[in-house]
This record gives structure tokens, C-alpha cells and sequence, in this order.
């Protein structure tokens, strides 16, 4: 049972905090591409400057001594994605907004996106220097111990109190985005944009005012994404750098330009890359004496080192097999 | 002379003064390193050009094949590892190898099994299968042999080559691995093309890292020879401390001149004969290219693969000047998006505009760093006056200004010079266009 138990700590709430963060950053990424088409890059970076920004505010909440029942990070965070909202509509002003007027192609706004990644880097490098900080340098980060009375289990099921809440926060936000979508008048504009921006603009869509609206909604939502994975692990200039591929991934495998498809996808992602790394012996130990013997200690698909191919993997994969996502994406 | 090559030679000699002016301003043996690793650099340009500037592919993974070469010159031109040779390291090695075959071959027979009638879906988890059978059956054979070579031996040293061979192997093997990923990914569109090569050069980059049996990872393999005598060899000589560096520098600088003199020259000839038209009407409308019985596939796979050979010879030729081979030491910014930099601003499709794009991008990327580390310590000195506290950590700040002053570059370059500074030039027939 333990061995379970081991498994569960593991992979399910591992996939899960990993999932949500990949989930809430595709989405933008699949709601740009489907509105503005273009692959967003600097999706990473504008993920670790809200992080930054939700850690600013902490400072600021914690130098003038308030404190509350969550950890602080998550109490100011809708201040921080108002922040990161405004923000990623600055930087579309400033950067895309003009190349969209003179007609250029998606490319050339891709090697743009490229350019604003470079300077959001730079910047916060300027500002933060590239030490790596956490969010739990004056509060402690709680840990739940659940521990299973039946089955003789010994080891318990653990979860931070940040995961519990990102989980949490990560549904609150896509039934909100769920809702937004199918109810809402601006929903109903971005899909019927995202399905055919010239039929939109025609049928009398404000068009730059549903631009708008989807940088405000990946700003916040990336805002979000950032914080909690600064919150799970800690905070650095490169934090999202890195995950920019994953986050890709999770996008095209549930197809470009698809909310929901994104969703899937990130869980998708995530639950595949902290499935391949996990050492699947463990769960053979309690039949010990019935295994051959040659078969060895580690039985993880992918060394630890390797997990980023995981996602690669299956992107390549679900490209080849079939290009347009698990649902049908929204075709350039 | 037409406006365009004027404006080209203005830009050349402008660049030249501008190399003078930091020889002036910073020290000689500084100024010339920058000028070898710019020439580099330019190489690798000149890469991404033919690649993007010829053939519209977006290769967002220039940072693996840059290590790949890299990795190649590091492994031709090491000397050789006595204590590797005289263990079991290679025979077991010889077992990988003979895995390898056999999961290939495995992967080949689940390909053709249609011909024996097992086709639709048995057919695909098959082949399935295939590649997880032959993935274990390797598995049990690489574990055990790095774990014993990185054991006994650290790693398989190197072949003792000389390093102009290491460069033409950095070359080949980047050829190699530009085939195999050109063959799975070269049939997606510009934005997935662009994310499966970083994910190709964030693998090829984890391999390159943590395969310390071969490359001996983070641990870092140096020092690298060069294909000149080093510093060190003219000191020896009798040559004072300064001189040396300046003269084989200098002649380091000459070798890699005659190379990217020679690859500019072939790639010219080739861009302006009716290959490079063949690639540029493949890249403006591939349909009508198909439609005229161009193969476009096979042809876009040949650009890749020669777009790549350029980019490892450049990995090579940095890695061997630098004398280190250090895995770790290789980014995305630094080495992908730097290029992709260099060639939009030189201008995508010409090819001077992209080595241009190279020395120039390369001497603001070196420089940006003391320009701004005067300017701090200026801004630092005057806010001072106010009472304001001194900026803190200024070395290490300016040193990330860089990043931001490259973003900043293209910016401004796709927003005001979108065709770069030196455009590429389109050869119409006179009678029938006359406003060239």
C-alpha cells in the first residue's frame, strides 16, 4: 500500500500542480494563436514576469504587515494578474500591434515575439540579478500529511498547501474562462473571430476590441501560471524559459486555437512527463520474491535528466499522427 | 554601381571603422579575439540564412547543431584516451552498437510489414512495439557500458586528429543528425517547424550534457587544440605576453577568414545560379514550385542539411578558439536567437547582408556590456549627487543588459528595416521590369 501511496505523491499530485501550470499557459498561447496567429514566444517570459510582479507585491504586503489565512502569494495575486494583464496590452501596443498595421505576415510577428522574450529577459534580469529567490522566505510552506487508516499504510499522503490551492484555483479559472467563452457577448466574439476573423469583422465584431480582450485574458492567465510555479518550486529570471516547450506541446497536441483543447493538453503533458520519470520498480516491490531476478532497480521510461523530451516526444508524435491536435485546431 | 551595393560598401566600411574604433578604444588581443569569434558567428549566419534567407525554413534549434560541432571537433581533435582503449570500454561500446542495429533493423521490419499483409491499426502498434522493444534491448546495453566507462575511464577521449579534420567532422555530423531531423520534422508549417527544432536542440542539448561517457558532460573537455599554434606555443617561443596573443589570434583569425571567405564565395555562386532561384521560388510559393515539378521535400531537406553543415563547421571553429568544450555553457539566447538576430538584421536572403548582420550584431552583443557598465556607473555617480544609494551589483547587471539591448535590436529592426540592412536583392529581367 505504501508503494501506493508513493505513487499517488508522485505522479497524480506532481501531474496535477505540473498540469494546471501547463494548462493555464497554453491557453494563452492557443488564444493568441487563434485570434492574432502567430506562436506567441515570449508566452515564457511574460509567465515568470508576472511571478516577478506577483513577488513584488508580496514584498509590498509584507513590509506593511499584512497577513492572511493563504499563503500570500495567492492573496495578491489578482491584483498581480490585473498588473500582468495591463502589461501584455502594452506590449502588444507598443510591439505588435504596429507590424499587425502595416500587414505583416504571422512570421514576422513570431521573430517579434522573439525580440519582446529577449527584452522581458533582459529586463528582469536588470532588475532581479539572476539569483534564485522563494516565495517562502518569511512564511513556512504547509504541509498536509493525510494518512490512510485501512490497508496497514505507513506513509502518508502529502500535499503543500500551495498545490491544494493552485488545483483549486487553476478549475475556479477555467470555469470562469469556460463560462466567458459560451456566455458571455465577448466569448461568443473571440470564438467567432478565432473560426474566421473576416466573416467576424463583417458580421460588425470589433475586432481590435476582442485583441484586447485576449491579451488581458493570457496576460492574467499567464500572470497566474507563473506565480504558482513560482510557488512550487522557486523563482528565477529563467524560470519559464524553459517550459515554453511543454507548454507548446500542450497546445498543438490538443490543437492551436482550441481553449479546451489546451486544457487537455496541459494534463496531458504534465501527467505524461511525471509518468515517464517515475520508477516503476516500486510498484513491483511487494512481489519481490515472484520477479525474475534480472529484472533491474530502475524501471522509469526516461531518465530524470531527459523529461523535457517527454513533451517533445509527444508532440512529435501527435503531429505526425494527427497534425491538427486531439481536437480539431483552428488551421493557419 | 547599382544603390544597393553602394549602400552595401558604405555599411562594409562603415563596420570596418567600427572594428578600428574598438581596436582603438579597448586593447588589440581583445579586439581580435572579437574578430574570430565574429567571423564564426558570421559562418553560422551564413547557415541560418540559407536556411531561412533561401529556403523560408524556420530552424529555431541552431544551438544543437552548434554543439554538435562542437562536440565534434572536441572529440576528433583531443588526444587519445590510453586508459579507455585498454579497458572493456570498447567492446562494450561494440554491444551498444550491435543494439543499436538490431533495434534499427527491428523498427525497419515493423515499417515493412504491409508487404506481408498486416496493415491499419495492427500495423501501427506494431510499430509501436518495434520502437519500444528496440528502445529497451538499448537501454540494457548503454546503462551498464557509461556507467563502466565514466567508472574506469572517465570518458573515450578523442581520435588525436588534426583540428581542421575536426571542423570538417563538425560539419559532417551535423549534416547527419540536419538529415534525420529534417526527414521527421521538415513536413510542418513555419510555427510547429519552429517549436520541434527548439525541442530538437533542448534534446540534442540534455544528450550532449549528460552522456558523460562521451562528452564528458558538465566536467567540460579542454584544452581543445587549435588548428594554428596558440598563445601559449609563441610565448614559448621567445614572444612577449601581448604580441602572442595579438599574432595567433591573428593567424587563428586568417584560418577562419579563408573558410568563411570560401563557403560565402560557393554559397554565392550557388544563390545566383539556377539552384538558388530553384530555392527561392520553393520558398515564395511552394505549390507553384510542386506544380512546376520541383521536388519540394527533397529539396528543402538539402537547404536544411546545408544550412546545418555551415552551423556546425562555425560550433567547431568557436569551440576550438575557445579551447573549451563546456556543455553547460550553452543557451538559447546565446546561441540560437542571437543568429536568428544577425541574420534579420543583415538582411534575411542576402548573403553579405548576413555576414554583415554577423560581425556587426556580434561586436553590439560584446560591447553592450562595458557601454552599459559606463553608463550605470554614470547614472550611478549622478543619482549619487541627489542622495540617492549607488546602484548595487553593477558588473553583473550590465553583463544582462545584453540581453535586453538584442531584443531591443530587432525590434526596431522589424519595425523600421524589416528587410534588413543590406536586402535581398531580386535580379528581374530588365525589359520586362524597368524600375530596378
Amino acid at each position: 500500500m505504501n508503494e501506493l501511496i508513493f505513487f499517488f505523491n508522485k505522479v497524480i499530485i506532481s501531474g496535477m500542480v505540473l498540469g494546471s501550470i501547463y494548462a493555464l499557459g497554453a491557453i494563452g498561447i492557443t488564444l493568441i494563436f487563434g485570434i492574432l496567429r502567430f506562436a506567441h514566444f515570449a508566452h515564457g517570459d511574460m509567465m515568470t514576469m508576472g511571478a516577478f510582479i506577483t513577488f513584488i507585491l508580496v514584498a509590498i504586503a509584507t513590509s506593511l504587515g499584512l497577513s492572511g489565512p493563504l499563503p500570500m502569494g495567492f492573496m495578491v495575486l489578482p491584483i498581480a494578474m490585473v498588473i500582468a494583464a495591463f502589461f501584455a496590452l502594452g506590449i502588444d501596443k507598443g510591439f505588435y500591434a504596429p507590424l499587425r498595421a502595416r500587414g505583416a505576415k504571422p512570421v514576422t510577428l513570431l521573430i517579434a515575439s522573439i525580440g519582446v522574450t529577449l527584452m522581458i529577459q533582459g529586463l528582469i534580469r536588470l532588475f532581479f540579478g539572476t539569483k534564485t529567490r522563494t516565495f517562502f522566505a518569511d512564511e513556512p510552506k504547509v504541509i498536509y500529511r493525510i494518512d490512510i487508516p485501512f490497508f496497514d499504510a505507513t506513509r502518508p499522503i502529502s500535499i503543500t498547501e500551495p498545490q491544494i490551492l493552485m488545483i483549486l484555483v487553476t478549475l475556479v479559472a477555467v470555469l470562469a474562462l469556460h463560462f466567458f467563452l459560451t456566455k458571455s457577448k465577448f466569448g461568443k466574439a473571440m470564438r467567432a473571430m478565432a473560426d474566421n476573423a473576416d466573416l467576424a469583422q463583417v458580421s460588425g465584431i470589433n475586432t481590435k476590441l476582442v485583441i484586447k480582450v485576449t491579451w488581458v485574458i493570457a496576460g492574467a492567465l499567464a500572470c497566474m501560471a507563473g506565480t504558482m510555479l513560482a510557488l512550487d518550486v522557486t523563482l528565477k529570471p529563467d524560470l519559464a524559459f524553459n517550459i515554453v516547450l511543454p507548454i507548446f506541446a500542450a497546445a498543438i497536441v490538443g490543437g492551436l486555437g482550441h481553449a479546451y483543447g489546451a486544457i487537455a493538453g496541459g494534463f496531458l503533458v504534465g501527467f505524461a512527463e511525471t509518468m515517464a520519470v517515475f520508477n516503476w520498480a516500486v510498484l513491483l516491490r511487494p512481489f519481490k520474491e515472484n520477479l525474475p531476478l534480472w529484472l533491474p532497480n530502475d524501471l522509469s521510461l526516461v531518465p530524470t535528466e531527459y523529461k523535457l523530451t517527454v513533451a517533445f516526444v509527444i508532440l512529435v508524435i501527435v503531429l505526425l499522427i494527427r497534425p491538427t491536435g486531439i481536437f480539431k485546431g483552428a488551421s493557419t | 554601381m547599382s544603390s544597393a551595393i553602394k549602400r552595401a560598401v558604405f555599411l562594409y566600411f562603415a563596420l570596418f571603422i567600427l572594428i578600428i574604433g574598438v581596436g582603438v578604444v579597448m586593447e588589440v588581443p581583445f579586439t581580435v579575439r572579437l574578430c574570430v569569434e565574429a567571423a564564426a558567428y558570421s559562418l553560422i549566419a551564413l547557415g541560418l540564412n540559407i536556411q531561412w534567407g533561401y529556403g523560408g525554413l524556420f530552424n529555431f534549434g541552431i544551438m544543437g547543431f552548434i554543439m554538435i560541432g562542437g562536440f565534434a571537433v572536441a572529440f576528433t581533435s583531443m588526444p587519445i584516451n590510453m586508459e579507455f582503449w585498454n579497458s572493456d570500454g570498447p567492446l562494450m561500446l561494440l554491444k551498444v552498437i550491435i543494439a543499436a542495429i538490431i533495434g534499427a533493423m527491428l523498427i525497419i521490419g515493423a515499417n515493412k510489414l504491409p508487404m506481408i499483409g498486416i496493415k491499419g491499426k495492427l500495423h501501427k502498434i506494431m510499430q509501436i512495439l518495434a520502437w519500444f522493444i528496440a528502445y529497451i534491448i538499448f537501454r540494457t546495453q548503454i546503462d551498464p557500458a557509461a556507467d563502466y566507462i565514466e567508472k574506469t575511464s572517465t570518458y573515450v577521449g578523442g581520435l588525436g586528429l588534426p583540428v581542421i579534420i575536426g571542423w570538417a567532422f563538425g560539419g559532417i555530423l551535423a549534416a547527419g543528425v540536419a538529415y534525420i531531423i529534417g526527414k521527421i520534422c521538415l513536413g510542418l508549417r513555419t510555427d510547429y517547424l519552429a517549436i520541434a527544432t527548439i525541442g530538437v536542440s533542448e534534446i540534442i542539448r540534455a544528450l550532449i550534457k549528460n552522456m558523460d561517457w562521451l562528452t564528458k558532460g558538465t566536467l567540460t573537455v579542454s584544452p581543445v587544440p587549435w588548428p594554428v599554434p596558440n598563445p601559449q606555443a609563441f610565448q614559448a617561443m621567445g614572444v612577449g605576453i601581448d604580441a602572442s596573443f595579438i599574432v595567433a589570434r591573428a593567424s587563428f583569425l586568417a584560418v577562419v577568414l579563408v573558410v568563411l571567405l570560401g563557403a560565402l564565395f560557393l554559397i554565392q555562386r550557388a544563390y545566383s545560379g539556377p539552384w538558388g532561384r530553384m530555392m527561392r521560388s520553393i520558398r515564395d510559393n511552394h505549390i507553384a514550385a510542386a506544380s512546376m515539378g520541383k521536388n519540394v521535400k527533397s529539396r528543402q531537406l538539402e537547404i536544411f542539411i546545408f544550412g546545418s553543415v555551415l552551423i556546425g563547421i562555425g560550433g567547431a571553429i568557436l569551440t576550438s578558439f575557445a579551447q573549451i568544450f563546456d556543455p553547460g555553457g550553452y543557451q538559447p539566447i546565446n546561441h540560437t536567437f542571437i543568429i536568428w538576430v544577425m541574420v534579420i538584421v543583415g538582411g534575411a536572403g542576402n548573403n553579405f547582408g548576413a555576414v554583415f548582420g554577423g560581425i556587426f550584431i556580434y561586436i553590439i552583443w560584446i560591447l553592450s556590456e562595458p557601454v552599459s557598465q559606463a553608463l550605470f556607473i554614470n547614472i550611478s555617480a549622478f543619482s549619487e549627487g541627489f542622495g540617492f544609494s549607488a546602484i548595487p551589483e553593477i558588473e553583473s547587471r550590465a553583463l544582462q543588459m545584453r540581453v535586453f539591448v538584442l531584443g531591443l535590436v530587432i525590434t526596431i529592426a522589424l519595425r523600421f528595416a524589416p528587410k534588413g540592412l543590406i536586402p535581398e536583392v531580386m535580379h528581374q529581367q530588365k525589359d520586362e521590369v524597368k524600375n530596378e
